[in-house]
C-alpha cells in the first residue's frame, strides 16, 4: 500500500476576516510547497500581518481555513512546526540575549538538551553569540532585530514566518538579514516573508504574493508578474510641470496611468525604447510642459502600479 | 503664549483619563474615607467602644451600674453574646467566658462586676474586705481600656450619686465619731435637695470613686504591635507590587511578546497562572523580609510563630496577586492600570486598616472594612502574633482570602480572553 504525500507545508483557503466595517483579508487561497520563500508584498495596511498572524494562529477566521503540515493552524501540532517573527520586538527588554531565547525555547516546550542546542543554533544564526549575555535594552537596533528573528526559531521550525523584519533597521544590518534567511533555506526552511520593499521580495523570494486592500492580486514567480503585467514591453515613467492641469486626459488618451498621489506622473507601458520619441513629440505639441523622462525595465513596483495605480510605498 | 501651554494642558488632561482620576477622584475617595472615619459622617463621632459586662453581685446598686453603662453612648455594652436570628437569646456572659471572649478579639474589654460590689461600692473609706470590679482587656487596642475605665467613673457618678453620698456619710461618721442631732438634720435635709440622678451631669473626679483592677488578658508581650504594622504595610505594598506584576501582561501585550507567548505552546490560562504564581512568590519574599526586618531590629517574636505566619502569608500572598491579574486584565493601558491601581489599593489599605487600625473606626467602617484584603490579612497576623491562637482559628481569614483569590483569578481569566485571539 502506497504511503499518503507528504502534507503541504502550508494551505491557506478562502481565508476571510474582519474587524468592524474593515476587511481585512478577503477571501485569499494560498499553498506553499516544501523549501519554497514566497513573499507576500504590499503596502502598509494591505492585510499581509493580518494574513500571517492567521497562519500562526492569533486570528479567529470568518471564514476559510488554514493548515500547517496538514495540521489546523493554532493547533499544538502547528504550533511546533512553525516559528514566527513578529514586526513588533517581541522581546524581553530586561532580559539577555541568551535568557530571551531560553524563555521562549521553553514556551515551545524545549528542555534539556535541546534547549541547549537551540540557543547555541540561534545565538551562532544571528550572529549575537559574542553579546549572549547583553540585555536586549543594551544592543543596536540591528541586533534587536536579529535577535526577534532568533527568539521565533529556538524550536528549529520547518516553516519560518518573517512580518517585515527589516523595518527600521540599517542597510549593513539588512544585508546581514538577508544573509540569515537566505542560510534558513539553505538549511531547508520554508519562509513566509511580508515586506512592503520590493527589493527584498525580489531578492528573497521564489514566488511572490501581491497583496491589496485584502485580497492577492497576482501570484507567482516574479518574472511571470512582471511578463503577465507588462509583457515584452518597458515602462515609461513621465513628470510634467506641476502647473499642468489636463495631464491626465491626455495619458488616457495614449493608454497611460497616472500615479495615483502623485498627480503630475504618468506610466506607460511601451513595445519598444524608440516610443519615447513619439510620446515627447505629442506631449510637446500638446503643449505640456515634460520636466522629466525615464525609461525603466518593469520590476515588481511597475506591476503594483499597474495593478492598482498607486505605488507600494504609499 | 503661556495661555497657549495652559490650554494645552488641560487639553492633555482632559484625555488621560488615568491623570484625571488620579487628580480629581483620588482626593475626593481619600477625603471621605477619613471624614467618615474621623468625621463620624456628620453624626456620633467618636466609635463606640465595645465592652463586655458581667454582674455577680447581682445587687440593685450593681444593676442599676450595668443599666448605666448600657445607655452610656460612648461604650457598646453588652451582658450576652449577640443573638442570632431565630436563636434563643444566649446565656450571659460569666467571668469565664467573657475573658476568652476578650482573648479572642470580640471585645478589646470586659468589665467583672464582683460580688459585694453593691454593699461597698467606693474604694475610700474602711472595709478591706471589698472587692473591686476586675477590667479585662486586650492591650492589642491601649485605646479600650483607658476609655472603659474612665468611663465606668464617670458612669458611677453620673448613675450612683445617692449611693456614692450615703457611703460617703456612712465613713464620715464612723471617722468622726457621730453627727450631732441637728448636723444630722441639716445633712438630711441637704440630701433630699439633691437632684435626681438622671438630671446630674457629674463632673469627673481625678481620684477614683471605683476601685477597679486592669489586667491584659492577652498578656504582655515585647513589641507584638509590630506585627499587626508589617502585616499592614506589607499588604498595602503587596498590593502595589502584584499590581505591577500583573502590568507585566500589558507590557507585553504591547510589545507583542504576548502574541508570540500564544502562539507557542502557552494556553492563556497557563500564562495566567504562571505570572500570578510570579507575583505569589515575590509577594511572600517582601512579608518574610518584613517581619523578619520586624524580628531582627523590633523584636518581633517570629520564630515562635512561623506555622502560622507561613500560612497567613501563603494566603495573603495567593490573593493579592489575583488581585493583581485582574487589574490587568481589566485594563486597556499601563496608565489606566496604575491610575486605578492607585486609587483601589489606597482606599482599600485606608478602610482596611493598614494605614491605622481598623478599631479606631466606627463600626460601620469597620463592617466595610471587611470587604478588603488588608482587613482579612492583619486579623489573620493578629491572630497569630498576637493572641497566640492556633492555626486552625485561621480558617475564616485563609478561606476568605483563598476564596476571593479563587474567584478574582477566575473573573481575570473570564477578562483576559480579548488577548487570546484578534
Amino acid at each position: 500500500m502506497a504511503s499518503p504525500p507528504p502534507a503541504i507545508p502550508l494551505r491557506i483557503d478562502s481565508v476571510f476576516k474582519r474587524f468592524g466595517d474593515l476587511t481585512a483579508v478577503s477571501g485569499v487561497s494560498l499553498e506553499v510547497r516544501e523549501r519554497a520563500c514566497l513573499g507576500l508584498l504590499g503596502p502598509n495596511g494591505a492585510g499581509k500581518s493580518t494574513l500571517i498572524r492567521s497562519i500562526a494562529g492569533r486570528v479567529h477566521l470568518d471564514s476559510g481555513s488554514v493548515r500547517v503540515f496538514g495540521h489546523p493552524a493554532g493547533s499544538a501540532a502547528a504550533c511546533a512546526e512553525l516559528g514566527w517573527v513578529p514586526q513588533e520586538l517581541a522581546l524581553y527588554p530586561l532580559l539577555t540575549c541568551r535568557e530571551n531565547l531560553e524563555a521562549f525555547g521553553r514556551y515551545q516546550g524545549l528542555r534539556g538538551k535541546a534547549l541547549h542546542e537551540g540557543i547555541a543554533w540561534c545565538l551562532e544564526w544571528a550572529a549575537l553569540a559574542d553579546r549572549a549575555s547583553a540585555t536586549v535594552k543594551t544592543l543596536s537596533g540591528g541586533m534587536r532585530r536579529r535577535l526577534n528573528m532568533a527568539a521565533g526559531l529556538v524550536h528549529r521550525p520547518r516553516i519560518v514566518l518573517l512580518d517585515e523584519p527589516t523595518v527600521g533597521v540599517d542597510p549593513q544590518s539588512r544585508n546581514r538579514i538577508f544573509d540569515m534567511v537566505a542560510e534558513l533555506r539553505g538549511q531547508g526552511a520554508t519562509v513566509i516573508y511580508t515586506t512592503h520593499y520590493m527589493e527584498e521580495a525580489e531578492r528573497l523570494c521564489d514566488s511572490i504574493a501581491v497583496i491589496d486592500h485584502g485580497r492577492v492580486i497576482a501570484q507567482g514567480p516574479k518574472e511571470e508578474l512582471v511578463a503577465q503585467a507588462f509583457g515584452s514591453r518597458s515602462d515609461v515613467v513621465m513628470r510634467f510641470a506641476s502647473s499642468v492641469e489636463n495631464a491626465a486626459a491626455w495619458a488616457a488618451e495614449r493608454g497611460g496611468t497616472m500615479q495615483e498621489g502623485a498627480d503630475s506622473v504618468a506610466h506607460f507601458a511601451v513595445a519598444k525604447p524608440t516610443d519615447i520619441g513619439p510620446l515627447l513629440d505629442a506631449a510637446i505639441s500638446d503643449g505640456l510642459e515634460v520636466i522629466d523622462v525615464v525609461l525603466r525595465r518593469p520590476n515588481l513596483e511597475s506591476v503594483f502600479l499597474q495593478l492598482t495605480g498607486r505605488e507600494l510605498r504609499q | 503664549m503661556i495661555a497657549a501651554i495652559v490650554l494645552n494642558g488641560f487639553r492633555a488632561l482632559r484625555r488621560d483619563r488615568g491623570a484625571l482620576i488620579l487628580s480629581f477622584i483620588l482626593p475626593v475617595a481619600f477625603f471621605s474615607i477619613f471624614g467618615m472615619i474621623f468625621g463620624g459622617m456628620g453624626s456620633s463621632g467618636t466609635a463606640r467602644v465595645s465592652v463586655l459586662v458581667v454582674d455577680q453581685d447581682r445587687s440593685a446598686v450593681s444593676a442599676r451600674l450595668v443599666q448605666a453603662l448600657i445607655e452610656e453612648r460612648s461604650l457598646a455594652a453588652s451582658t450576652h453574646p449577640n443573638e442570632k436570628k431565630g436563636q434563643p437569646v444566649p446565656p450571659d456572659y460569666t467571668a469565664a467566658s467573657a475573658e476568652a471572649a476578650v482573648k479572642q478579639g470580640a471585645a478589646p474589654a470586659a468589665l467583672i462586676i464582683p460580688k459585694g460590689f453593691g454593699a461597698h461600692p467606693i474604694s475610700f473609706g474602711p472595709g478591706n474586705d471589698r472587692a473591686p470590679i476586675q477590667l479585662l482587656h486586650d492591650s492589642s487596642d491601649p485605646v479600650a481600656a483607658q476609655m472603659v475605665g474612665g468611663m465606668l467613673q464617670k458612669v458611677v457618678m453620673t448613675s450612683l450619686p445617692d449611693t456614692m453620698e450615703n457611703a460617703g456619710m456612712q465613713y464620715f461618721e464612723q471617722f468622726s465619731g457621730g453627727l450631732t442631732p441637728e448636723q444630722r438634720a441639716r445633712i438630711d435635709a441637704a440630701m433630699a435637695r439633691r437632684p435626681s440622678a438622671a438630671g446630674r451631669t457629674g463632673a469627673a473626679r481625678d481620684m477614683q470613686l471605683i476601685a477597679v483592677d486592669v489586667r491584659d488578658v492577652v498578656g504582655e508581650k515585647h513589641n507584638s504591635m509590630i506585627a499587626f504594622y508589617a502585616a499592614g504595610i506589607g499588604v498595602m505594598f503587596l498590593l502595589f507590587t502584584a499590581s505591577a506584576a500583573g502590568g507585566t501582561l500589558l507590557d507585553e501585550s504591547d510589545s507583542g511578546a504576548l502574541d508570540r507567548i500564544l502562539s507557542a505552546r502557552v494556553s492563556m490560562t497557563t500564562l495566567l497562572a504562571g505570572k500570578m504564581a510570579y507575583s505569589a512568590l515575590l509577594a511572600s519574599a517582601q512579608l518574610t523580609l518584613m517581619f523578619l526586618w520586624g524580628a531582627a531590629v523590633f523584636h518581633l517574636d517570629l520564630f515562635n510563630h512561623i506555622p502560622g505566619f507561613m500560612v497567613m502569608t501563603a494566603a495573603t500572598s495567593f490573593a493579592v496577586a489575583s488581585f493583581g491579574m485582574l487589574l490587568a486584565s481589566l485594563s486597556h493601558t499601563r496608565a489606566q492600570q496604575g491610575a486605578i491601581s492607585t486609587l483601589i489599593i489606597l482606599t482599600m489599605s485606608a478602610i482596611g486598616g493598614s494605614m491605622f487600625p481598623r478599631y479606631f473606626m466606627p463600626e460601620a467602617m469597620q463592617k466595610v472594612g471587611l470587604l478588603t484584603f488588608n482587613a482579612w490579612a492583619i486579623d489573620g497576623y493578629t491572630k497569630v502574633f498576637w493572641r497566640d491562637e492556633p492555626i486552625l482559628h485561621l480558617a475564616p481569614q485563609v478561606a476568605v482570602l483563598v476564596g476571593a483569590g479563587l474567584v478574582l483569578f477566575l473573573i481575570a481569566r473570564r477578562f483576559a480572553r480579548r488577548w487570546e485571539f484578534s
